[in-house]
C-alpha cells in the first residue's frame, strides 16, 4: 500500500457516486471502487428513473426524511452537472373499484414529509391533462414536484465531477475484504491490490450485506427484489404526460406508466423477491403482470413499438428502510445500504447525510478553494436541432459521421464517451452515455460500428470487446478460425 | 432396399413435388415433375447432389478483410466442407477484380473459385 | 451548411435507389443525387454473398454482390452522383432533404422530387419480448451476416436460429459452413416463411432440423448466452409449458421479421399502410405527398430483389415524369383492395393517366399457405379475370399484371379487388 486515501467508497451506483460527488468538494483524497467495467451497472441502470415527490415514503423512516430533500436538491444539481431531468409531475390515479381513501392518506403523508404543491384532482382534470387515461378514473393525487431523470447519467455525472475535483475512480476493481487494525478501518483488499484509507463507505448495493459482514456486521440482510419492465420506442404515437401510478398496495407502488426523459414510454415494475443477486431474467408471468397493470391505467396501450424488456433488482434490507449509519463495532466504516426506492430520488440527500456521519466520525470536511461546481454539457446530437448540428459539424468534422441512425449519434460523441474521464469500455457503456444502440433497431445497424470503434480506441481486438460484464464478448471467433478445428458431418 | 424420396424441385419457381423411387444409386421411377428439368434434377439429387458454393475468402491489404467468392459451377454437396477448409486456409492479395479466378479446379471438380465483386486495395 | 438544389434526390443507394436513379436518368433527369449511409453502395446486397439473385431480371443466377455491381456500374457509367457515408436526418413535405457526412458537414438539399429507398430494419428480441436475460450472443440474423461476411467475425459456434424466413435459413447454412454447430431453426408458425429452395439448400442439405410450431421461450446466461429454452406452441401460437426444453447455445440469431424503415417518411407526413408498414402509393409509386415516391423494401418487404428492381424503375420513371411536369392524374382514383386470403396489394391506388404504359403489375402476398388456387381480379365487384397457380405461399410474393387495355374498358372504376381462393374439391 502506498497512497493513503481519506475515504474509499465501495460501489459506483447512484449512492456511491453521489457520496463521491459530495465529498469531492472537500479537501479529501477519495477513491471510488467499482467491480464492473462501468458505473451504474447494477440497480442504477434498471429502475423506473423517477424523482419521487416524497408522499409515498414513510415519515418515520429515513426514506421519508431524505426523499423530499433529494427531490428539491436535484433541480439545482441537474442543472449544474447537466443531468437530463424533467419535472413532469406524478399522479396516483384511483380507478372505480380502488380503495380511493389511500389517495387521501398519501396526501396526508406527503404533508407530513413536507411535499409541496400537491393537490387532489378530479376526472375532468385527468381527462384534460392525461387524455389517454382510463375512463374509469375517479380522482388522483397530483404532485407537480415529481420528475424523471436518467439515472445512469446522474451517477456518471457525479462520478465525473468528483474526478474533475480530484477523486479517483477504479473500475473492474472488486473488494475482497475490508482491512481493520485494532477496531479501526485501515483499507480494503481488492483483486487489483490493497488500498489504504481511514474511512470506508459501503455503497455496494445488492452486495452491501456481504461487504458489511467483512467487518463483522451481521444485521444487514439484502434481499434482491426483482422488477420487470417494457420500454417503448420514443417514436410511439401515444401520449403519456406524467409519471402515472395506480393506487399502491402495502408491498409495492404498483405498475407505473411513465415517459422517460428521452420520451420513451416505460411500464413496470413488478415486485418479486428472488433468490439470486444475479437473477435479472424477465419472465412471461412478470411481463404479463406489467402489461396488465399498464392497461388498467391506459386501456388503449398496446405492445406495438416496444423495443426492449428488462429487469432490475432492488436491494431491500429487512428493515425496508435505508441503512445509513456508522458501524458501532469498528471505527471509520459507514454503511449506505438498503437503498431501494426512493433511493434515486434521495441520492443527493443521502450523500449529504453520509457526509454528516463521516464528519461526526471525525473526518475533517474543509471546503476546497478551487472547487469545480459544474460539469460541461455533453454534446447530444439527438437533442439538437438541425441548425445546432450544422454548427457542431462546422467546428469538428467528426460530428458529421452518424453512427447510430435510430438515435442520431455521431462518431465524435462515441469517441468522446470512450475517452473522457470514467470513459466507456463496453458496448453498453457507450449505449448509456450516447444512446447508440438504444433505439428501435437496438444496435442492428450501429452495433458492428460501435464494436469497431471500441476496439480501435481501446487498442484491443474486436473479439475482446464486451457487451457489459465479465464474459460478455460480442464476437467469439475471427472468420475461418473455426474451420478445421471441428469434425463436421457431411450431408 | 427400395426407397422413396419426395423432393421439391428448385430448377424453376414452380417448385414441383417430385417423388423418386430408387434403390441405392439406381433410379426406378420419377413422378410429379412438370418438365424434363425436374427429371434430371431429381436424378441428380438422389445419386450425386451438387450445389454452387458461395462463401468468402480472406484478403490481405484490401478495402475489406473478406472478398465474397463462389464456385463457377455446381460441385458435389459432399465436397462442401473440404472446399471450405481449402478456401479458409488461403489469403489473397488485393486488388482483385470480379470474376478473377482465385483457386483453380477446386478438389478436381472442374469448378474454379472466383471473386464475386471487385476488391480494391486498402485506401489508407 | 452546404445548400444544394437537385432535380431528384434518392434516399438509399441499395438496389431500389440504384435502379430508380438509373431509370430517372434514362428518362432525361440527369441532375440526380443518391444519398447512402454506408461506406459503399449496394444496400444489403454486398453482405448477401449467396446466389439466387437475378433469376427473373437477368435470367441468370447471381450472388448479391454481383447483382449490386451491375447497377453500381450502370450508375457509375452515367456519372450519377452518390454521396457515401451520408446520413439523411430529415425530409420535409416540401421536399427539403437534410443530411450529414464527414467530408462536407451538414447538407440542405432542395429536391424537385424525392425517392424514398431506405429499405427496412430487422425486428429485435426486445421487440418480441422474449423473457429471460439480455446476454451477449443474441443478435439479428442480418447483423450476424454483416459480421460474418463483411467484418470477418463469427459471433459464436453453438447456434440456435429463431425464424425460418430467408435470412434465418441463409445464415443457418452460412454459419454451418464457417464451422459453427447450428442446432436448429425454430419457426413459430406451422409453415416456413422463406423460399422453398432455401429450406432445401440451407437446412436439408446440412441436416439442420426445422422445428415448426416452436419458439424460444427464454434466454439464459449472464454475460454471454448459455442456453435457450424452446417450447412447442398450440394453434393459437401460445407456448405449451410442458414441452419446454433447454438447449445449450452461445448464439441466438433472430430472423423474426423485417420492418420497413419509414421514420423519415413520417417526418414528411407520408401516410403509411398498416398492413405493409410502408407508404400508401399509386401505380407510379407516388406517396400521398406530391413529388415524394417510394420503392423497394421501404414500401413493402420483398422476397426477390428482381421485383425491387422492377418496382424501383416504375418509381424512377414516374419521378422523372413528375419533374418534367409530365405527370398527370386522371382526377379519379380507383382503390386496390386486398380480398380474401390476400394480406396486401401494392399499389393501393390507381389514379394516373396511362400514357404509353401497357400494364400495371400488382404485387401481393397471400396471408396463409394455399394449394391449387385461383387468383381472381374484380372491378367494382365484377370478375375481370382469373388464373390458376399450383400453390400460394406467404413467403413468396405474387405479381399479377393488370393490362392497361382492361382498365381502359372500364368506366368510372372505383375499386379493383384481388382474392386468392383454393379450388373446390382438390
Amino acid at each position: 500500500m502506498n497512497k493513503k486515501y481519506d475515504v474509499i467508497i465501495i460501489g459506483a451506483g447512484i449512492s456511491g457516486c453521489a457520496v463521491a460527488w459530495k465529498l469531492a468538494r472537500y479537501n479529501l483524497d477519495i477513491l471510488l471502487l467499482e467491480k464492473e467495467a462501468d458505473v451504474a451497472t447494477g440497480t442504477t441502470k434498471a429502475n423506473t428513473a423517477i424523482m419521487h415527490a416524497g408522499y409515498n415514503a414513510d415519515p418515520n423512516k429515513l426514506k421519508g426524511r431524505l426523499n423530499v430533500k433529494g427531490n428539491e436538491e436535484i433541480r439545482e444539481v441537474s442543472k449544474k452537472l447537466n443531468i437530463p431531468y424533467k419535472e413532469i409531475g406524478s399522479l396516483v390515479v384511483g380507478l372505480e373499484g380502488d380503495n380511493l381513501s389511500v389517495i387521501d392518506e398519501l396526501y396526508q403523508k406527503g404533508l407530513k414529509n413536507n411535499v409541496k404543491k400537491m393537490e387532489i384532482v378530479d376526472r375532468d382534470w385527468l381527462f384534460e391533462h392525461e387524455p389517454n387515461i382510463s375512463r374509469d378514473a375517479v380522482k388522483a393525487l397530483w404532485a407537480p414536484t415529481a420528475g424523471v431523470i436518467t439515472p445512469w447519467e446522474a451517477a456518471l455525472a457525479m462520478a465525473q465531477n468528483a474526478v474533475a475535483n480530484g477523486a479517483e475512480v477504479k473500475l473492474e476493481t472488486a473488494v475482497e475484504d475490508v482491512l481493520t487494525e485494532d477496531g479501526q478501518v485501515v483499507g480494503v483488499k481488492t483483486n487489483r491490490g490493497n488500498f489504504a484509507a481511514d474511512y470506508v463507505v459501503n455503497a455496494a448495493g445488492l452486495y452491501a450485506d456481504e461487504i458489511a459482514e467483512m467487518v463483522g456486521i451481521e444485521k444487514i440482510n439484502i434481499t434482491p427484489r426483482k422488477g420487470e419492465y417494457y420500454i417503448y420506442d420514443h417514436a410511439k404515437d401515444f401520449a403519456v404526460n406524467h409519471v402515472v401510478f395506480p393506487v399502491p398496495t402495502p408491498i409495492s407502488k404498483g405498475i407505473v406508466v411513465t415517459p422517460t426523459v428521452e420520451n420513451n414510454i416505460l411500464i413496470g415494475p413488478t415486485s418479486q423477491n428472488v433468490e439470486s443477486k444475479t437473477d435479472l431474467a424477465t419472465t412471461r408471468e412478470g411481463l404479463n403482470e406489467v402489461y396488465k397493470g399498464a392497461k388498467k391505467l391506459y386501456p388503449e396501450l398496446d405492445l406495438r413499438d416496444t423495443i426492449r424488456v428488462f429487469a432490475g433488482l432492488r436491494a431491500a434490507d429487512d428493515t425496508e428502510d435505508f441503512v445509513i449509519e456508522a458501524a458501532e463495532n469498528v471505527k471509520g466504516f459507514v454503511n449506505v445500504a438498503g437503498i431501494q426506492s426512493p433511493g434515486l430520488a434521495s441520492s443527493t440527500a443521502i450523500a449529504g447525510y453520509t457526509a454528516d456521519i463521516l464528519r461526526d466520525e471525525g473526518l475533517t470536511l474543509s471546503e476546497k478553494k478551487d472547487y469545480i461546481e459544474t460539469r460541461e454539457e455533453p454534446v447530444r446530437f439527438y437533442e439538437m436541432t438541425n441548425k445546432e448540428r450544422a454548427k457542431m459539424v462546422d467546428q469538428n468534422k467528426d460530428y458529421g459521421q452518424i453512427i447510430c441512425r435510430c438515435e442520431t449519434v455521431s462518431y465524435k460523441e462515441i469517441i468522446d464517451a470512450i475517452n473522457s474521464p470514467v470513459g466507456a469500455r463496453t458496448v453498453n457503456a457507450v449505449k448509456r452515455r450516447t444512446r447508440a444502440g438504444a433505439g428501435r433497431c437496438q444496435g442492428g445497424f450501429c452495433g458492428p460500428r460501435v464494436v469497431d470503434i471500441l476496439a480501435q480506441e481501446l487498442g484491443i481486438d474486436p473479439t475482446e470487446v464486451k457487451q457489459e460484464e465479465g464474459n460478455s464478448q460480442i464476437l467469439e471467433y475471427k472468420i475461418k478460425q473455426l474451420l478445421g478445428s471441428k469434425v463436421m458431418d457431411n450431408a | 432396399m427400395i426407397e422413396t424420396k419426395t423432393l421439391t424441385c428448385v430448377a424453376c419457381p414452380k417448385g414441383c413435388e417430385v417423388t423418386v423411387e430408387y434403390e441405392g444409386d439406381e433410379i426406378i421411377e420419377i413422378k410429379g415433375n412438370a418438365c424434363p428439368q425436374g427429371q434430371s434434377y431429381a436424378e441428380e439429387e438422389i445419386v450425386a447432389p451438387t450445389r454452387i458454393l458461395p462463401t468468402t475468402i480472406r484478403v490481405k491489404n484490401g478495402a475489406l478483410p473478406l472478398c465474397p467468392v463462389k464456385t463457377t459451377k455446381q460441385i458435389p454437396l459432399e465436397n462442401m466442407f473440404e472446399a471450405m477448409q481449402i478456401i479458409g486456409k488461403k489469403e489473397i492479395e488485393a486488388p482483385v477484380k470480379m470474376g478473377e479466378v482465385l483457386i483453380e479446379n477446386i478438389l478436381d471438380t472442374g469448378a474454379d473459385i472466383v471473386a464475386t465483386r471487385d476488391m480494391p486495395k486498402e485506401t489508407y | 451548411m452546404l445548400n444544394l438544389k437537385k432535380d431528384l434526390v434518392v434516399i438509399g443507394g441499395g438496389p431500389a435507389g440504384l435502379a430508380a436513379a438509373k431509370k430517372a436518368y434514362d428518362e432525361g433527369i440527369e441532375d440526380v443525387m443518391i444519398l447512402e449511409r454506408d461506406f459503399e453502395p449496394g444496400g444489403i446486397l454486398p453482405q448477401c454473398i449467396h446466389n439466387g439473385f437475378g433469376l427473373h431480371y437477368f435470367k441468370e443466377e447471381l450472388t448479391g454482390p454481383e447483382y449490386a455491381q451491375r447497377f453500381i456500374n450502370d450508375v457509375k457509367e452515367r456519372n450519377i452522383e452518390i454521396k457515401l457515408d451520408t446520413m439523411v436526418l430529415d425530409v420535409t413535405k416540401d421536399r427539403k432533404v437534410y443530411a450529414m457526412n464527414k467530408k462536407e458537414g451538414f447538407l440542405e438539399i432542395e429536391a424537385g422530387a424525392v425517392v424514398l429507398a431506405m429499405g427496412c430494419r430487422e425486428r429485435t428480441a426486445g421487440a418480441i419480448g422474449i423473457p429471460g436475460t439480455r446476454p451477449a450472443g443474441v443478435i439479428t440474423a442480418g447483423t450476424a451476416q454483416r459480421y460474418t461476411n463483411i467484418e470477418g467475425f463469427v459471433p459464436g459456434d453453438e447456434v440456435i436460429i429463431l425464424g425460418s424466413g430467408d435470412i434465418g435459413l441463409i445464415m443457418a447454412r452460412r454459419m454451418k459452413l464457417e464451422g459453427a454447430d447450428v442446432k436448429a431453426v425454430c419457426e413459430l408458425l406451422p409453415y416456413t416463411g422463406g423460399l422453398t429452395r432455401n429450406v432445401v439448400q440451407c437446412l436439408e442439405d446440412y441436416d439442420i432440423p426445422l422445428m415448426l410450431n416452436h419458439t424460444v421461450t427464454a434466454i439464459k446466461g449472464e454475460g454471454r448466452l448459455e442456453a435457450v429454452e424452446i417450447s412447442e406452441v398450440d394453434e393459437n401460437l401460445k407456448p405449451i409449458p410442458e414441452t419446454a426444453k433447454t438447449i445449450k447455445a452461445d448464439t441466438l440469431l433472430l430472423s423474426v421479421g423485417l420492418i420497413p424503415e419509414n421514420e423519415l417518411s413520417k417526418k414528411a407526413d407520408v401516410a403509411l399502410d398498416d398492413r405493409t408498414g410502408g407508404p400508401i402509393v399509386n401505380e407510379g409509386r407516388e406517396t400521398n405527398i406530391e413529388g415524394i415516391f417510394a420503392c423497394g423494401n421501404v414500401l413493402h418487404v420483398h422476397d426477390l430483389v428482381d421485383w425491387v428492381t422492377e418496382e424501383s424503375q416504375i418509381a424512377g420513371a414516374h419521378a422523372a415524369k413528375y419533374i418534367k411536369n409530365n405527370f398527370e392524374k386522371t382526377g379519379k382514383c380507383a382503390e386496390v383492395k386486398a380480398g380474401e386470403n390476400v394480406r396486401y396489394v401494392i399499389p393501393q391506388k390507381i389514379e394516373l393517366e396511362a400514357g404509353d404504359r401497357k400494364r400495371i403489375p400488382l404485387y401481393m402476398r397471400v396471408s396463409t399457405p394455399l394449394t391449387a388456387v385461383d387468383i381472381n381480379l374484380y372491378a367494382d365487384g365484377e370478375k375481370l379475370y382469373s388464373f390458376s397457380e399450383p400453390f400460394a405461399k406467404p413467403g413468396e410474393m405474387i405479381s399479377v399484371p393488370l393490362a392497361q387495355k382492361t382498365l381502359d374498358d372500364l368506366d368510372d372504376l372505383s375499386e379493383i379487388k384481388v382474392d386468392i381462393i383454393e379450388k373446390e374439391g382438390e
